[in-house]
């Protein structure tokens, strides 16, 4: 590398060199036309779109020129694929290969109306996008446009203004936390890492998004993957990290793809590698693929699949932090909060704090759907409100339905019912009424949704996911599903409600790891709110819903 | 650098293709998910013989492999059909009565879910969310989406599309 570069050139010049021609290079087209290349888009046909396009733009002259590009998510899932033009922020969505022509007789004019989905909008008004804050604006594949649209300035400002130190003391000032759910201090665990002993140390990230309704960090990773990679490459400054892993599910192949992409093209920019930017800091960076086990969202199993072992958990203390990856000390974060990091060292600790409640800062991805108009992927600030999401962005309940429910945080999690749906959204208020902010799925629920149903799909989850290396979590969940098998086909007594509490206690307080202690969340929440459908079930012989198929006790007997 | 003195089952060429991967990681045991991913890219399953195969190159116990291998639910250790259906069942599918999708996709396929037809030509499985929650419920034949889908239309869409299968395979 170095033999190539003119002496006289320091490295971030040369960047911005980079960046600059990008720049230039984008200014001799009037029109950007961005195509989503999620996954969700890609899902609904985007590619084709895109091909149509660049052979149109390719058939055409249009004056002052346009530039196709693959981009990222503008979050509106419902409408893919979803097409933006820019400078113009002009999004259409559900475009078909055959309304392209439309778009490009229409670029620069008034958008086609058909097609067109204004984004003075409340789903978009009413977020704030930090970690999604170019998602949609900049190419997925090239880490120029990345740099054009200022990307990396945080790293190299890290590197070249701030001692490790400052990095993390930026960072704990912040007050940023955990998006991985448990939201644990990350300049805390920052500084751990960093005052550990030891020359060798790891940096993690975990991209084992394994809730069902949860695709956050698919979608950094698919259309943002440089914004991850500067995230990861901070922190492994800040801490003291040689190498680093990106833990990525199995069932993200796409994922898989364009973080394998984005490390080449930053080790091609010297953005990894050694002497990163012209200083002394190394760092390499490997994807490591997952293979469909959700306990490997626990930290500890997480490791020890890296390690190319079964991925089953195991206690804490040593915590990864001082005992690791091949017992070195190891930082593991989750995507999102990565993805915060550049935007935190760039506009400084006082302006992520001013983001947010007293004690959640920032703001939160999650990904809405279920029983609500707008499906999609939002950013919102902590402390709004279930209602502003729900109705203000989430544009209600459809069908004419009435709410019940919201569920957040998986099978870990809880639901919230109706009266609580002033509650601010943040980690203490979500707490306090037994859900947790969980890594970002929202699953909104209608009347026509029992809750008894829900429990028992969620612990019919956990018991399938348990690793079995723990009894009271491989034993237990199958335990709970069986007695809630039992109350949704109407063969229980109140002596077996009973029972579940007990053991709901028993597999909460005696389990291993997060998966079995978590695992009861689903059921006491839908107990605490919707007891009264339990009852249901159980002295009536009845799902108000209708969706149980319930035999009456006697019937029950009569067929076992 | 550790090396390997193994030789694989049998003389195919593709096995390249997985000695290149444990190489790269200097046969050292934390590669044996990448090895057995890539065994399974390449030749579309585990098999017994590709197990040995992985734990002598390794320098592994045969228990460890079989032991990460079945763990995951990724791995396979039986052929799959040329032709995938995928029913979702994650959240927000199964408030949208993904199970009785299930149901009825098994009837229509004659097959359960987790095997494959007799004729060797489809498999049928669920997946915890497929991330496409706004179709919900969702149904992948082949990777692509069908719209629309109620518990009451699911067999028609499905033997439509087994007819297509047969027709162009």
């Amino acid at each position: 590398m170095s033999t190539r570069r003119p002496e006289h050139r320091l490295p971030e010049d040369e960047l911005e060199l980079v960046s600059q021609q990008e720049q230039e290079a984008k200014q001799q087209y009037r029109h950007h036309v961005y195509v989503c290349v999620g996954a969700a888009c890609l899902s609904a046909g985007s590619a084709d779109v895109q091909a149509r396009l660049e052979a149109e733009v390719a058939g055409r002259s249009i004056a002052g020129g346009c530039a196709v590009h693959g981009g990222g998510c503008r979050g509106l899932c419902v409408a893919g694929p979803t097409v933006t033009i820019e400078p113009d922020n002009v999004l259409y969505g559900q475009i078909k290969p055959d309304d392209v022509a439309d778009i490009l007789d229409n670029l620069g004019g008034q958008p086609v109306e058909r097609l067109h989905r204004p984004t003075d909008k409340p789903f978009f008004m009413r977020q704030q996008r930090i970690v999604l804050e170019l998602a949609g604006k900049v190419n997925s594949e090239r880490i120029e446009d990345y740099l054009a649209n200022g990307g990396y300035t945080s790293l190299i400002k890290a590197l070249h203004e701030m001692t490790p130190a400052q990095v993390i003391n930026e960072i704990s000032r912040s007050g940023l936390r955990g998006r991985g759910g448990a939201g644990f201090p990350t300049g805390l665990k920052w500084r751990t890492v960093a005052k550990a002993e030891g020359d060798v140390k790891y940096v993690v990230c975990n991209g084992d998004e394994g809730d069902p309704g949860a695709f956050m960090d698919r979608s950094v990773m698919d259309d943002y993957p440089f914004r991850l990679l500067e995230g990861i490459t901070i922190a492994a400054y800040a801490v003291g990290a040689q190498q680093g892993f990106i833990y990525i599910r199995a069932e993200y192949p796409l994922s898989v793809k364009r973080v394998q992409n984005a490390i080449r093209q930053a080790r091609k920019m010297n953005l990894i590698g050694d002497q990163v930017v012209g200083t002394s800091f190394n760092f390499d960076l490997k994807v490591r693929v997952g293979a469909g086990a959700f306990v490997c969202g626990e930290e500890t199993a997480l490791l020890a699949s890296i390690e190319g072992q079964r991925g089953q958990p195991r206690p804490r203390p040593p915590y990864p932090a001082t005992s690791g990856l091949w017992g070195h000390p190891t930082l593991i974060n989750n995507v999102e909060t990565f993805a915060n990091v550049p935007a935190i060292i760039r506009n400084g600790a006082a302006w992520f704090a001013g983001i947010g409640t007293e004690q959640s800062k920032g703001t939160k991805v999650f990904a809405l759907t279920g029983k609500i108009a707008h499906s999609g992927l939002i950013e919102v600030p902590m402390g709004i409100t279930l209602r502003e999401i729900i109705y203000d962005i989430g544009g209600g309940i459809p069908n004419g339905k009435r709410f019940k429910a919201a569920q957040t945080g998986g099978p870990s999690g809880g639901c919230i019912p109706e009266s609580h749906l002033d509650i601010s959204v943040d980690y203490e208020a979500l707490a306090e009424i037994g859900s947790i902010m969980g890594s970002g799925g929202m699953i909104i629920m209608d009347e026509d949704t029992c809750m008894v149903d829900v429990a028992k799909y969620f612990m019919k989850f956990c018991m399938e996911e348990s690793c079995g290396k723990c009894i009271p979590c491989r034993v237990g969940t199958a335990q709970i599903y069986h007695l809630l098998e039992k109350i949704t086909q109407g063969a229980a007594t109140m002596a077996d409600l009973e029972l579940l509490e007990e053991l709901c206690d028993v597999v909460k307080h005696t389990s291993l790891c997060g998966l079995g202690q978590a695992a009861p969340n689903p059921v006491v929440s839908t107990l605490r709110f919707f007891r009264d459908e339990y009852i249901a079930h159980i002295v009536d012989g009845h799902c108000p819903t209708g969706i149980c198929p319930l035999q009456t006790p006697q019937n029950a007997i009569e067929e076992s | 650098m550790r090396i390997s003195t193994a030789s694989p089952p049998n003389d195919d060429k593709r096995w390249r293709i997985v000695n290149a991967t444990m190489r790269r990681h200097g046969y050292q045991a934390h590669a044996l998910i990448e090895t057995l991913h890539t065994i399974q890219e390449t030749f579309g399953y585990l098999d017994e013989s590709a197990m040995r195969y992985a734990a002598a190159s390794l320098h592994l116990p045969l228990s460890r492999v079989y032991g990460v291998a079945t763990f995951y639910n990724h791995f396979m250790l039986k052929p799959k059909g040329v032709h995938s259906c995928v029913v979702c069942v994650g959240t927000a599918c199964y408030i949208k009565n993904s199970n009785h999708i299930v149901k009825q996709v098994e009837r229509a396929l004659d097959v359960v879910t987790g095997e494959t037809t007799a004729d060797g030509k489809i498999s049928l499985s669920v997946a915890h969310c497929v991330g496409m929650c706004w179709l919900a419920p969702v149904l992948l034949l082949d990777d692509e989406a069908a719209t629309d889908l109620t518990p009451e239309n699911t067999v028609d869409k499905v033997e439509e599309w087994v007819a297509y299968v047969n027709e162009t395979t």
